[in-house]
């Protein structure tokens, strides 16, 4: 039963994850990006951690797609004319590469658990509940998620100074 | 086990219909209350008191003409009214609509009045609000229309905006509560406050979270695209927002959503601050009822007694008024709850 839900789930995410890419229509893109988003937090789900679910959903889908939408309409980005034409060959070959090496470097994290490895612990109960994940957070966790918040808070600045023309 | 599914499936079942019941018939209510503050009528004849009006109103819109404009984006126009209109239901799925009851005794064992009730409950009601945005944003693009874009767009930054205030104005509540699940929320109101053996008020979160209550108002108005923050469909500048192009029972969904969404924001306001199905001598979902059409009152009151905000005062408010007093209220409940938990 988990297995099926987890397949159905994963293919989705996998599929919508791909159309994102090959849309023309960076609308498009952007919705497929939310189903994917979507199915993902259905895996959470399987994971039995429901705060990250319902945090995945309200923030990424939520909120940080809805801005995406905004801005590829508020620049009224219109359909490609062509991405096939021309394929730069420089280009494929760098991203042959990369994946590549990535495909290598999930296959050697993953490869010790894939086959007969003990796999993700069992849920214990409390494990994922919201109590669980804000103790966690603010006792053992509390340097990476300050550490977290500052270097948000410095990319937003960033984004501000550069975006306006006066600062005043 | 099959017992279980049947009260399970009843539930829903009760819910859902209620809930549609109550979408339809605040057609009739705004209308007459509308009609009420500026001296007329209102509808009077269809039925005793215009009271079939809904139905004629429904049975029109699904015979009506379903037009479809040219070089729109197809697939996106036809999905969005759906998009909209299914988290608005969804949302109700973990709001308690009463005590556990046993239905005068008709029942062997007591049945909660609350569809599920999961661990993050509140959550859950801002996440699927925050996916109803979709549906206005991706009709007002699909459309091929400016006004409609132009409603979309604006859909897009003020749900954003607001949704921030709202989620953060709730916080007091949940740190007076210490959980996220609505039925607890509901159980830490139980209670009275009292002067020297004097009863004076109930223990409602309204009470002790007044500021909160505000706020959360104030962004339920801009969440449900109410007046005065209809800036979406203002129909002086926009002809109707991102509704512009559709007719039929595409545009009774939108209706319909608002509305759905309008009930659900009243729920949780009655939910969260006025004590949810708390109350004496009356059956509990009396009491939950009676307090969410208080709410829904006030958002028909409200419509007819102010005029809409300009776009970038609705932004000013948002942002560099509503935003700072609601980490003010976390702050200064956040450092009273320490002080009194510490003694």
């Amino acid at each position: 039963m988990e297995i099926a839900f987890f397949s159905g789930l994963a293919l989705v995410a996998a599929v919508s994850a791909i159309l994102v890419v090959v849309q023309r229509h960076a609308v498009y893109s952007a919705l497929f990006l939310i189903i994917s988003m979507g199915a993902l937090a259905g895996i959470y789900i399987l994971l039995e951690a429901h705060f990250v679910w319902v945090i995945q959903v309200i923030v990424y889908a939520g909120a940080i797609m809805v801005l995406f939408l905004f801005v590829i309409m508020l620049l009224d980005i219109r359909r490609e004319q062509d991405p096939w034409a021309a394929p730069d060959r420089g280009r494929i070959l760098v991203a042959v590469l990369l994946s590549t090496l990535l495909l290598v470097e999930l296959g050697m994290a993953a490869g010790t658990h894939l086959v007969g490895g003990a796999g993700a612990p069992g849920p214990a109960g409390e494990f994922g509940t919201t109590q669980m994940v804000g103790q966690l957070l603010f006792t053992d966790f509390l340097y990476p998620f300050e550490i977290t918040s500052i270097i948000l808070l410095v990319a937003m600045v960033g984004a501000m100074v550069l975006a306006k023309k006066r600062l005043t | 086990m099959l017992e279980t599914l049947i009260v399970m499936l009843v539930k829903i079942g009760v819910v859902f219909g209620a809930l549609l019941l109550t979408v339809a018939y605040m057609t009739w209510v705004e209308r007459k209350v509308i009609a009420d503050f500026q001296v007329r009528l209102g509808p009077t004849r269809v039925g005793p008191y215009g009271l079939l009006q809904p139905i004629a109103d429904g049975m029109k819109l699904m015979f009506k003409e379903d037009l479809t404009p040219s070089q729109v984006e197809r697939v996106v126009y036809v999905l969005a009214p759906s998009l909209s209109i299914i988290p608005a239901f969804i949302a109700f799925a973990v709001i308690p609509f009463g005590d556990t009851t046993t239905l005068f005794g008709l029942l062997s064992k007591p049945v909660a009045l609350h569809i599920t009730d999961i661990d993050v409950g509140i959550l859950f009601v801002f996440g699927v609000a925050s996916l109803g945005v979709y549906g206005i944003v991706l009709a007002g693009w699909s459309s091929n229309n400016k006004y409609s874009l132009l409603g979309g767009l604006r859909a897009s930054a003020q749900l954003i905006s607001y949704e921030l205030s709202m989620g953060l104005s709730v916080v007091g509540v949940l740190m007076l509560a210490g959980s996220l699940s609505l039925v607890d929320i509901v159980r830490a109101q139980e209670g009275i406050y009292a002067w020297r053996g004097i009863p004076l008020l109930p223990r409602w979160f309204i009470f002790s979270q007044p500021l909160g209550f505000c706020i959360y108002l104030c962004c339920a108005l801009a969440e449900t695209n109410r007046a005065p923050f209809d800036l979406p469909e203002a129909e002086t500048e926009l002809v109707a927002g991102f509704h512009t192009e559709y007719s039929s029972m595409k545009f009774a969904m939108f209706f319909m959503a608002e509305y759905a969404n309008m009930i659900t924001v009243s729920a949780l306001a009655a939910t969260l601050f006025l004590g949810g199905w708390l109350g004496p001598i009356a059956p509990s979902p009396v009491w939950f009822i009676g307090k969410v059409f208080l709410l829904l009152f006030l958002f028909i009151w409200l419509r007819a007694t102010l005029p809409r905000f300009r776009y970038d005062q609705l932004m000013h408010f948002g942002w560099k008024r509503l935003l700072p007093l609601a980490l003010l209220n976390i702050a200064a409940t956040a450092t009273g709850a320490m002080l009194v938990l510490r003694g």
